[in-house]
């Protein structure tokens, strides 16, 4: 990493703050391996301003001034670093530098990676153990005599981004599950993530049928029947795909789509509407810039956030997880859940369903073994989509900020509701883009088990716990009916902050 | 009055009443001359819901061929439904209700014949007089005087009888000033900053007219204010633009010739009609329920409601900034003086001065920036969002005061001995209210009416021990810190609990804030 700095030191810099241009600190710049660090001169206070290189998204340079070369720091969680540099020649290569340093080409390269594997070593073992997936499906109560762990793809063999436990209803064959797979997008067949046991109902996730026009499979036809089977409480089952209704018809050409209510027997199609990841970095590009508007007036500021659409975005989420929530909780009725590939849209709107109806959520360990699950196991392409490495910008898109975003719009309307508070969610967020932990490294579990992540790195999420005075939400009560029970929360647009 | 001569029907049975966070209950409908009772036995236990007619500001009615529905939409955005058998009953009621509620004659309503058992006549009304407050302020006593010129408002019929003005000016100057100045509206004394002897003074427009008049007198007054500091803001709430059209009217503006010490500092502040369609929009966008983002995003811009509370406390805090951090002096005036000029003085106090923080200090804060100086609230507060009546002077001016203190409160929650609640209660209690507080145009209307002695005093009654709990802000820290407002639209929000108040959304928050009471006070307990 070293070799990509131009400059490691450079003096006589101003650190400006946006808020007051007056105000500039005079310090020296640092670029280290892993940091740029800016040192202010004060004798007396030597203040230090620190930026991970894997947070930084962008670096611009505006044009050169009488008093010097500005470099303009954007973060990937939103801070805005101004510096003002006396030397044309050391901006350039600050800039230079910084750029190379931000976008790693090998993950070995990352922080996490760069550290020493065998310093605290029982610690980092230790680390990785402090979560249990399975511990939780057994919480949920599966597997059970409606709900199984199938072996078929213990290998990955069956499904390469999906986790190699798979729960799947008891009457589905080894045939089944095979077949279902080879007529699902990327092999993501239909497997359990929820099971609610007050009504039997399940959440099921998956990705879209290549049904095209008219193609059918016995298998995955077989499969949702075994699906819907093992809810004896109901009858029929929701397929709920979360894309716009257009956008999934257009999927047919391409020899994709979605279920045809004709051939898979006893299913309720449901459109939900959520756009593409496209879409979704638009409009947080859009409201990022908002953000940014030198000296708006309130009527800017309302316009720019309208047209950003982003909270429309958010709105289309929770209304996805509200519908899932109310179908398996009120209704009684199980749900399966897919969008495209099934890892964007499905794991927001699987994941809100499931801390709407489960109170144990909403709990931080609780949300932690939830982005475990839906997420992490379920192979959401966090490297693609935070832009850990230097790769294909259109595979960026902001889809677990959504995710806590909603989780935060809930906590402002149920402010008794969550045993975390808004920090938790900000630092999650900081963490999914800082690579300083192996958690969210890679695509799917399996490319993290053949990159031996856990021999590697640590596990944030000991770290977190630990830190969890300051995560704490005082309000929180475990024992109030607001924090029992589901959530059903009121999305009517004048709730949303 | 007779009151029931306007009430045909005065009872009746078999009604079905429908109101937020509770479900319809069937009871027995009565008029009264100032309220509506609704009580309902259900089995050994009886409900009593008694709505006062002054809350009233819209009636809608479908009558049918047995019965009818009447709409009740009050002042304080709560909206009702009443389901009355009997059409020609529908009709009576109705028709009483439209009348008692828009009653004219200030003796004629509630307060002067609310009579609580714990309450009595002869108790303080009101917290404090000009005497009382001049006399705690010892630091402004050599350089400022109290004059009693206007002791029978025949100087300025909406000022109070007494006013601080310069040592060095006398009565008959006052008096020739008052004749220069819109309404009699000379400038007086409303702040006086301990940290470095400015002050905030305030006015209406002088009367400099197209001919461009001049008033010795006026501009000696001034002088004396700025005396031994050399410059002085004046911040005109209105525009350039409207300030210079003023004086085709009669009105003006203080021309840099005439005031040469004075630095002009215009800031456009909507008032009137304007702020009042504000608020009928931005409510309106509120019991909007369509499910679209994008429209309420849309309709709630389209209102400027916010855009006001932004422009007042940008002006707020332009005032706090002329007198803490630049050490001078301010003048601040709009046209009349007594919408604009009121709101940004007062916010400008609450910036600075740490004393008007508290619950007694803020009540204070209201009684001598808004009663005794004259602020207009029987126009202003006659009709709200709902009403269909043609609109005459209304103007939520008051509600936008809250709405800013709001804002403040919500961005340094340590900082105000009060709480939501109390900001909540005076919303409501200036529309419609038992109290006579916020009855009358000026303080000489309250005497001539008899208010101080014929009603209760609203805001005494919220500082009695049983009430002043409920009203306190369990965080509040005392410090001696000006709090300086960010005005940056994301700092700004939509306040939920009064435009919101109705919804389910606010039950939880509710819910909340009553955890943190329980949680602070637990921990004050333990410590």
């Amino acid at each position: 990493m070293m070799e990509h700095i131009r400059t490691p030191k450079v003096e006589n810099v101003r650190l400006i703050d946006r808020t007051a241009p007056r105000k500039a600190m005079v310090g020296t710049l640092y670029l280290s391996a892993t940091h740029t660090i800016f040192v202010e001169n004060n004798p007396e206070t030597r203040r230090e301003t620190w930026v991970l290189h894997s947070m930084v998204a962008s670096v611009e340079r505006p044009p050169t001034t009488p008093s010097g070369s500005h470099l303009v720091v954007h973060t990937k969680n939103f801070q805005v670093v101004q510096l003002l540099i006396p030397q044309e020649r050391d901006a350039m290569d600050v800039q230079a530098s910084l750029a190379r340093l931000s976008r790693p080409e090998k993950y070995s390269e990352l922080y996490c990676l760069s550290i020493n594997p065998n310093a605290n070593k029982e610690e980092r073992e230790e680390s990785w153990s402090f979560l249990d997936l399975q511990a939780d499906y057994r919480r949920m109560g599966v597997p059970n005599n409606l709900w199984v762990s199938t072996p078929a793809n213990s290998e990955y063999r069956v499904c390469d981004t999906y986790p190699s436990e798979l729960f799947v209803p008891k009457s589905a064959t080894p045939p089944v599950i095979v077949g279902s797979s080879k007529f699902r997008s990327r092999g993501r067949l239909p497997v359990l993530t929820y099971f609610h046991q007050d009504t039997l109902a399940a959440i099921c996730r998956c990705s879209q049928p290549l049904s095209g026009f008219s193609a059918r499979s016995q298998e995955d036809e077989q499969m949702l029947e075994a699906i819907m089977k093992s809810n004896p409480g109901s009858d029929y089952i929701y397929v709920v795909d979360t894309r716009p209704k257009l956008n999934a018809m257009a999927n047919r050409a391409a020899g994709k789509g979605y279920e045809n209510e004709d051939h898979y027997a006893n299913i309720k199609l449901q459109f939900i509407g959520i756009e593409n990841i496209h879409v979704m970095r638009n409009s947080q590009q859009k409201i990022s810039d908002v953000g940014e508007l030198k000296t708006p007036s309130m009527g800017d500021f309302l316009w720019g956030l309208e047209s950003s659409g982003w909270l429309k975005h958010i709105k289309a989420v929770l209304d996805a997880g509200v519908f899932i929530a109310k179908a398996v909780a009120e209704e009684g009725i199980s749900v399966v859940v897919h969008c495209s590939d099934g890892w964007d849209r499905t794991a927001q709107a699987c994941s809100v369903a499931s801390v709407l109806l489960e109170p144990y959520y909403r709990t931080m360990k609780g949300l932690m073994l939830l982005i475990e699950r839906d997420w992490v196991s379920f192979g959401h392409k966090f490297s693609h989509r935070y832009n850990h490495l230097e790769g294909d910008p259109k595979e960026v898109s902001p889809v677990i900020d959504q995710f806590l975003e909603c989780v935060w719009q809930l906590s402002e309307q149920f402010p008794c509701a969550f045993e975390f508070n808004e920090r938790f969610l900000v630092q999650l967020h900081r963490h999914v883009y800082s690579c300083q932990y192996g958690n969210f490294l890679g695509n799917s579990q399996k490319e993290r088990r053949d990159m031996g992540l856990r021999e590697r790195t640590h596990s944030l999420w000991p770290q977190l716990w630990k830190d969890r005075a300051q995560y704490a939400n005082p309000l929180y009560r475990a024992d109030h009916t607001q924090t029992q029970g589901i959530l059903r929360p009121n999305t009517t647009p004048y709730c949303f902050k | 009055m007779e009151f029931s001569e306007h009430i045909k029907t005065a009872n009746v049975e078999d009604v079905v009443l429908r109101r937020p966070f509770h479900p319809p209950m069937q009871g027995t409908l009565c008029v009264t001359g100032h309220h509506l009772l609704f009580s309902n036995r259900d089995g050994d236990s009886s409900r009593l819901v008694l709505l006062l007619l002054r809350n009233i500001d819209a009636i809608e009615k479908r009558p049918s061929v047995s019965s009818g529905t009447i709409t009740l939409k009050c002042k304080d955005l709560c909206v009702l439904q009443l389901d009355i058998p009997g059409m020609e009953e529908c009709l009576n009621i109705a028709r009483s209700i439209e009348y008692l509620s828009s009653l004219d004659i200030v003796s004629d309503m509630y307060p002067f014949f609310y009579r609580p058992l714990k309450l009595s006549l002869q108790d303080q009304w009101g917290l404090s007089s000009p005497e009382q407050n001049y006399a705690q302020m010892e630091e402004l006593q050599d350089r400022w005087r109290l004059s009693h010129v206007n002791k029978d408002y025949s100087v300025c019929p909406s000022y109070p009888p007494a006013v601080i003005v310069p040592h060095s000016i006398d009565d008959e100057t006052l008096v020739k000033v008052a004749k220069f100045r819109q309404g009699g509206r000379f400038p007086v004394l409303c702040y006086y900053h301990r940290k470095n002897g400015m002050v905030i003074m305030r006015s209406s427009q002088p009367l400099t007219g197209a001919n461009r008049k001049r008033c010795r007198e006026d501009e000696l007054l001034l002088q004396a204010v700025i005396d031994g500091s050399g410059l002085g803001y004046i911040i005109d709430t209105r525009s350039n633009q409207q300030a210079q059209q003023a004086r085709m009217t009669g009105g003006g503006f203080e021309s840099k010739s005439s005031y040469s010490c004075w630095k002009r500092l215009h800031r456009q502040l909507e008032r009137g009609k304007v702020l009042q369609e504000s608020l009928i929009k931005l409510v309106e966008a509120c019991g909007d329920h369509s499910h679209s983002v994008d429209r309420w995003l849309s309709k709630l811009e389209n209102s400027k409601w916010l855009s006001h509370v932004h422009t007042a406390l940008a002006t707020a805090g332009l005032l706090a900034e002329c007198v803490e951090r630049d050490g001078h002096s301010v003048l601040v005036h709009g046209s009349e003086g007594t919408d604009a000029t009121l709101l940004v003085s007062s916010l400008a106090q609450l910036i600075l001065d740490p004393n008007t923080r508290t619950l007694d200090g803020f009540l204070g804060l209201l009684e001598r920036e808004w009663l005794l100086a004259g602020h207009p609230f029987q126009h202003r507060c006659a009709h709200s969002a709902y009403s269909h009546a043609r609109l005459r002077l209304e103007a939520p001016v008051f509600v936008l005061l809250l709405d800013c203190v709001w804002q403040l409160a919500r961005q340094f929650p340590l900082a105000m001995g009060f709480s939501e609640p109390l900001l909540l209660r005076l919303a409501r209690e200036v529309y419609a209210s038992d109290y006579g507080t916020f009855l009358c145009n000026s303080d000489q209307e309250r005497c001539a009416a008899g208010v101080k002695e014929r009603t209760h005093c609203l805001f005494q009654f919220l500082l009695k021990p049983s009430e002043r709990e409920h009203y306190s802000n369990p965080l509040y820290e005392p410090t001696e810190l000006a709090i300086w407002p960010s005005i940056q639209p994301q700092s700004l929000q939509l306040w939920r609990g009064l435009f919101l108040r109705w919804t389910q959304h606010a039950v939880h928050l509710e819910k909340a804030q009553e955890e943190l009471r329980n949680l602070v006070i637990e921990c004050r307990g333990a410590s």
